[in-house]
């Protein structure tokens, strides 16, 4: 099937028009537009996050209906907001790319699962939950991926240093750290 | 079932499935990643993939470092390639930096680029061919591949993991060796190609083998966000090449070949037919080259002094070139901060560089958007019901490599 | 139709009186109908020339050994010609790659499944110490887990390097003492490592 139609019988999307598409449906609720380097980039509260990418799968007009990207950032000075979750979705008939953004707290980190809405988020969400422990409610597996089953903490937050501290052959002296 | 099937009474013989551990360490040096299947006799009943077995940390380890030294991470993630991943590194850093590099450049990436495509794709199809059985495909190709080996020592000084390339262009001006060895590889490989393909394409035995084994629907390949040859090989014709064209794809002519059931047969067929176009591009890239002349003919990398080494004899003789290599190189020069999301289109898909800095020497945060992770979730759904010899096709198939997979 | 090959187009004639390479005799006596030599020089010469190799092969310098395996920097005149994946079949442990702290148990595993005599290459920076991976999910050499006789360093390893470890195992390989595998030394060597 050709994704990459002919374009010029179809509105072309704009950045502008995507956020006043949102802002219609969603008021308030998304907020923080930016524009960095091309790529509209919002923010959504945590509950909403389904909604959002349900409204932009089944918009004809905004019909982002691929996931390209999902992982977080870890914020460690913003309280109450210190894990980012972000969301790239990509439109493939107009290549049109948004990034999406949900923040939660650091203590109560849940997040609904985009596992039903796109099946590639299965693997990301597990590793996103490997990485910074953001718990997505609903996912069919949620365990750790890429580290070790029995590992007690989450390597990716800023706290934790990337060197294995119990090796015994490399010391900071030699290694200059 | 035939008509001797024995036909035994309702629940007189209980019907339990086998468990087989397929990996993580098995034939056909793929990588490390294990699947245990469930087999009913002979047929997959279910799936479950195991990752993570060489899981690195490269994210980790990329916010330690200043953005040169990344660029050795990024070789290792999808390492039959690794070209590929350097020069979208480079541009992800170019984006973010705000740097356009000039024509002479591009092309030269083009062709750096293409080369390594071809590279990655004969490992895959020979690969397919040795798991099959077919040993002396692999044998013929690997000469080949040699000779790209040779072309990148000429640039870049190493084989496999390559480190190619600044961001802003190029450590050095291809010398002529190189372009004579671009020159052979031209003229010989093309007769190659068309000897592997007649080795496999109309082969009995490797169509039974792979047709019909691993079918996936455009649909479902869509959600489970595959992309490169094996959403090609689906029907859906996205090339990040030409949705959103990087280091001047735009001025190159080539056409993007697309299958249509998705199984393994189609992958095969696509991976071969997007070589023949790679070795068009290096044709028009070359072409391109020749006619750039004079002191055009010389430039090989931007005007930035913030980010690329001033010449050694500049910096011995000029006062500024001193203090700007004295600034790379402690990785003083900060970048600006922002968020930037690059992708180039990989040996294996989309291979996405998603960066965000906050102003300092290394990134605060680097994600790597890597094809094989995220087509590897869909395997499950690939053999099921199928039989065991097709379950490994299927894998190989898929060109999985798990340093991409893990990173 | 022309082949596209670019070596041996002008054959040679085989010349059976001066190029073909025979093994040396070990040292020893000989005289009419016998001839008197160690028994270990004569297994070590068997056994170094014939080594099944189990290509461990788990990342970037995977790919330099498919390159060292192919025609072009040919492993098979080293008398590697069959690759077993199967430990019990196999002679030399070639551990290839990075090896994460979630492969160890299975890399110890492979090991302890090897019957004796068995030796180990670690190929490339990775397997020897980490290489440039100093993360907390990497193995910081193999040697942590299992006994390594040959570390080809590189990353990856040219093939030519692959090639010159290959044959410091063989020089291992054809000196070894008979009883090197039941003494004190490598008793103790074993049991720092947890293995009886």
């Amino acid at each position: 099937m050709r994704v990459y139609e002919d374009s010029t019988k179809l509105m072309s999307l704009t950045n502008e028009t995507i956020k006043a598409r949102l802002v219609d449906k969603f008021g308030e609720q998304v907020s923080h537009f930016e524009d960095p380097y091309g790529m509209l980039t919002f923010e959504a509260p945590k509950d909403l996050n389904l909604k959002v990418m349900q409204f932009l799968y089944d918009d004809p007009e905004l019909h982002f209906q691929f996931l390209t990207d999902l992982c977080a950032v870890h914020y460690p000075n913003q309280r109450g907001r210190e894990l980012a979750v972000v969301y790239h979705l990509h439109n493939l008939v107009q290549n049109v790319r948004i990034r999406f953004k949900v923040f939660t707290d650091i203590d109560k980190p849940d997040v609904f699962t985009a596992t039903q809405l796109f099946s590639s988020a299965n693997w990301m969400e597990r590793e996103t939950f490997d990485f910074y422990g953001v718990n997505f409610v609903g996912h069919p597996n949620l365990k750790r991926i890429l580290n070790v089953e029995e590992m007690d903490y989450f390597p990716m937050r800023k706290e934790y240093p990337v060197e294995d501290q119990t090796r015994i052959d490399k010391d900071d002296d030699m290694f200059g750290r | 079932m035939s008509e001797h099937h024995i036909k035994l009474p309702e629940g007189s013989i209980e019907r339990s499935t086998t468990t087989l551990n397929l990996g993580p360490t098995h034939p056909a040096t793929h990588g490390v990643f294990q699947n245990i299947l469930e087999l009913d006799g002979e047929r997959v009943v279910s799936a479950e993939q195991t990752v993570g077995y060489i899981h690195r940390a490269f994210e980790k380890i990329a916010e330690r470092r200043p953005l040169y030294q990344i660029t050795p991470l990024t070789d290792r993630l999808n390492y039959c390639s690794a070209p590929i991943n350097n020069m979208g590194w480079h541009l992800t850093c170019e984006k973010l930096l705000r740097v356009k590099t000039p024509k002479r450049v591009d092309y030269l990436r083009v062709i750096i680029m293409e080369l390594s495509r071809i590279s990655d794709h004969l490992i895959c199809n020979s690969v397919i061919g040795v798991d099959s059985g077919a040993f002396t495909g692999f044998l013929y190709v690997m000469q080949y591949r040699e000779l790209i080996y040779e072309i990148y020592e000429e640039v870049c000084g190493s084989r496999l993991t390559t480190n190619i390339g600044r961001i802003g262009g190029f450590e050095r001006n291809f010398s002529n060796a190189a372009f004579e060895k671009l020159e052979k590889f031209l003229a010989e490989y093309p007769a190659v190609l068309s000897e592997f393909e007649k080795l496999f394409n109309r082969n009995r035995i490797f169509m039974g083998r792979t047709m019909g084994t691993g079918a996936i629907s455009a649909e479902r390949a869509l959600n489970y966000g595959f992309t490169g040859p094996n959403l090609r090989a689906a029907g859906v014709d996205y090339d990040v090449r030409v949705h959103s064209p990087y280091s001047s794809y735009e001025d190159f002519d080539f056409s993007i070949p697309i299958g249509s059931t998705g199984d393994s047969y189609d992958r095969f067929m696509v991976r071969n037919q997007e070589m023949w176009q790679s070795i068009a591009i290096i044709e028009q890239a070359y072409r391109k080259i020749q006619e750039f002349k004079g002191t055009d003919a010389e430039v090989y990398h931007a005007d930035i002094p913030e980010y690329y080494l001033p010449e050694k004899k500049d910096v011995y003789t000029k006062m500024e070139a001193l203090i700007w290599h004295f600034k790379i190189i402690m990785g003083e020069t900060d970048m600006p901060p922002g968020e930037v999301y690059h992708s180039v289109e990989g040996g294996n898909g989309e291979l996405g560089f998603y960066l965000i800095s906050d102003g300092g020497r290394s990134p605060y945060r680097l994600h790597f958007r890597r094809p094989c992770f995220i087509y590897y979730q869909a395997y499950s759904e690939l053999t099921k019901g199928s039989m065991l010899s097709d379950a490994v096709i299927t894998m190989s198939s898929l060109n999985l490599i798990a340093g991409e997979m893990d990173a | 139709m022309s082949r596209p090959v670019r070596f041996n187009n002008n054959p040679i004639q085989p010349d059976i009186n001066g190029h073909i390479s025979v093994v040396d005799m070990p040292d020893g006596h000989t005289g009419e109908g016998y001839f008197v030599t160690k028994l270990s020089d004569v297994v070590g010469l068997a056994r170094k020339n014939s080594i099944w190799p189990l290509p461990f092969a788990t990342s970037c310098c995977g790919i330099e050994f498919m390159a060292t395996m192919a025609s072009h920097y040919d492993f098979a005149r080293f008398g590697a010609e069959r690759l077993g994946f199967s430990p019990r079949q196999c002679d030399l442990l070639m551990v290839m790659g990075t090896i994460a702290k979630k492969m160890g148990p299975i890399v110890k595993q492979v090991y302890l499944q090897m019957a004796e005599p068995r030796w180990v290459m670690a190929v490339g920076a990775c397997a020897s110490s980490g290489g440039i991976f100093d993360s907390y999910s990497v193995l910081q050499g193999i040697d942590q887990i299992v006994p390594v006789d040959v570390y080809v360093p590189g990353c990856p390893p040219r093939p030519e390097a692959i090639l010159d470890g290959f044959i410091r195992i063989q020089d291992l390989v054809g000196h070894e003492s008979l009883r090197r595998r039941t003494g004190e030394r490598y008793k103790s060597l074993m049991g720092s490592y947890g293995i009886q």
